[in-house]
């Protein structure tokens, strides 16, 4: 060698074979945590802060109603209500209920949650009329949909 | 010619792969969450409903929001910073007994009235004793449900320590809002208006229990079987029952 004595231990270069196994392992545990997004989003929804908020752990009890200014222009520039991939009318929301709670377990039908989730600026009039439809449906149970703040001093 | 034994692979490039894969992941999905406040809404009222019992005014407490987002709490404007200290105001009313101990009566606010160990004991026995010689299932349901709620009113005084003063049955905290009052300013008064509720409920079960209202709710939920955990649940409750309801929306709103 060149430099004789001096390097006569050359550090072996470090193995870089375990590596795949570890970004293997980061993407499925990503794969595992994230739920992914089922629906479309037809309308843009930033959601009001709340700070009382209250976290459902059975998902699959879930279903959503979209309220938001839409996407696509046609449908005007006030807030719409999106029912699963669809834009839809205040109207239809009772047999969207009935529609939705058949694709629960028949024993679990009753604990069906129906999660709001309205664009912040939305006025209340079109929040009011979804609520009354979800009662005539008897779909009582409501989760206003909202981000995490602090609680006020 | 000797067989050439088969070079390893290179497996250097694996890790690009997949971390391209790991990207692409994180790009293209979005981490939902379902969280919010939770409210049961009324069932639908039959149409032929015409009489609704009259409710005294003390025992209501009425938040109105109009369509610029402005409050008028009890008839006075009110910034919505000040609207939390305002309904724990309302549902101290003249003392819980426990920690509150004993206010002077205010007349714009409900009389919490002190319940009797004594006389619960009573009515439990009573009860007990109707749910026995009951003539039949019928009568003996309703029986068992009123003795249920006698005996969580027996097991929160001892749990509590104490005898407490309860919130007459009336007493409410009733909000309407305008069709032009923003989504953001309806849920901030609900969430006050919870806060409210849930400050007074973890006052009361750190005094008493050690710990929050939220630990002991998740503490339960963990083990249903817990019966002790309920227990002081429905004591917290049974202070601070959360009695937050909307006006049905009328035509002329306003």
């Amino acid at each position: 060698m060149a430099f004789g004595k001096k390097k006569r231990r050359e550090m072996g270069a470090i193995s870089t074979a375990s590596l795949p196994d570890i970004v293997f392992m980061l993407l499925f545990f990503f794969m595992v945590a994230t739920v992914l997004r089922t629906e479309e989003e037809q309308v843009r929804v930033i959601r009001p802060e709340a700070s009382e908020l209250y976290k459902i752990e059975k998902k699959h009890l879930i279903r959503y109603i979209n309220v938001g200014y839409p996407q696509d222009k046609r449908y005007g520039n006030e807030p719409v209500i999106q029912l699963n991939d669809d834009i839809a009318t205040v109207e239809s929301i009772q047999g969207w209920v009935d529609a939705q709670r058949k694709t629960i377990d028949e024993r679990e039908q009753s604990k069906m949650w129906v999660s709001l989730k309205v664009h912040k600026d939305t006025k209340m009039g079109i929040v009011t009329d979804i609520k009354q439809e979800l009662r005539k449906a008897s779909a009582l149970k409501v989760l206003y949909s909202a981000g995490q703040r602090d609680r006020t001093e | 010619m000797a067989r050439r034994s088969l070079p390893e692979i290179n497996a250097g490039s694996m890790a690009d792969i997949a971390f391209l894969l790991l990207i692409f992941w994180l790009v293209t999905t979005t981490i939902d969450s379902d969280e919010g406040i939770k409210r049961q809404l009324p069932p639908p009222v039959p149409e032929d409903l015409v009489d609704i019992p009259p409710v005294r005014e003390r025992n209501v407490f009425v938040v109105l929001v109009n369509s610029n987002d402005d409050l008028l709490v009890e008839g006075e404007e009110l910034k919505i910073g000040r609207l939390k200290q305002k309904a724990k105001d309302f549902l101290i009313a003249n003392g819980d007994g426990l920690l509150y101990g004993d206010k002077p009566e205010d007349p714009d606010l409900p009389v919490r009235e002190r319940i009797s160990k004594a006389a619960v004991k009573q009515k439990v026995g009573e009860y007990r004793e109707f749910v026995k010689t009951a003539a039949d299932d019928e009568t003996k349901d309703t029986y068992q449900k009123v003795l249920e709620d006698w005996e969580k009113k027996l097991s929160a005084i001892e749990l509590l320590g104490g005898e407490f003063k309860t919130l007459p049955g009336s007493a409410i905290i009733s909000m309407r809002n305008d069709n032009n009052t923003t989504y953001d300013a309806y849920l901030n008064v609900q969430n006050e208006l919870e806060a409210a509720v849930n400050e007074l409920r973890d006052e009361l079960a750190v005094a008493k229990f050690g710990m929050t209202y939220k630990e002991l709710e998740d503490e339960y939920e963990k083990n249903s079987e817990n019966t002790e955990m309920l227990a002081k649940i429905y004591a917290v409750r049974l202070v601070y029952p959360q009695r937050i309801s909307e006006a049905e929306p009328s035509s002329a709103n306003n």
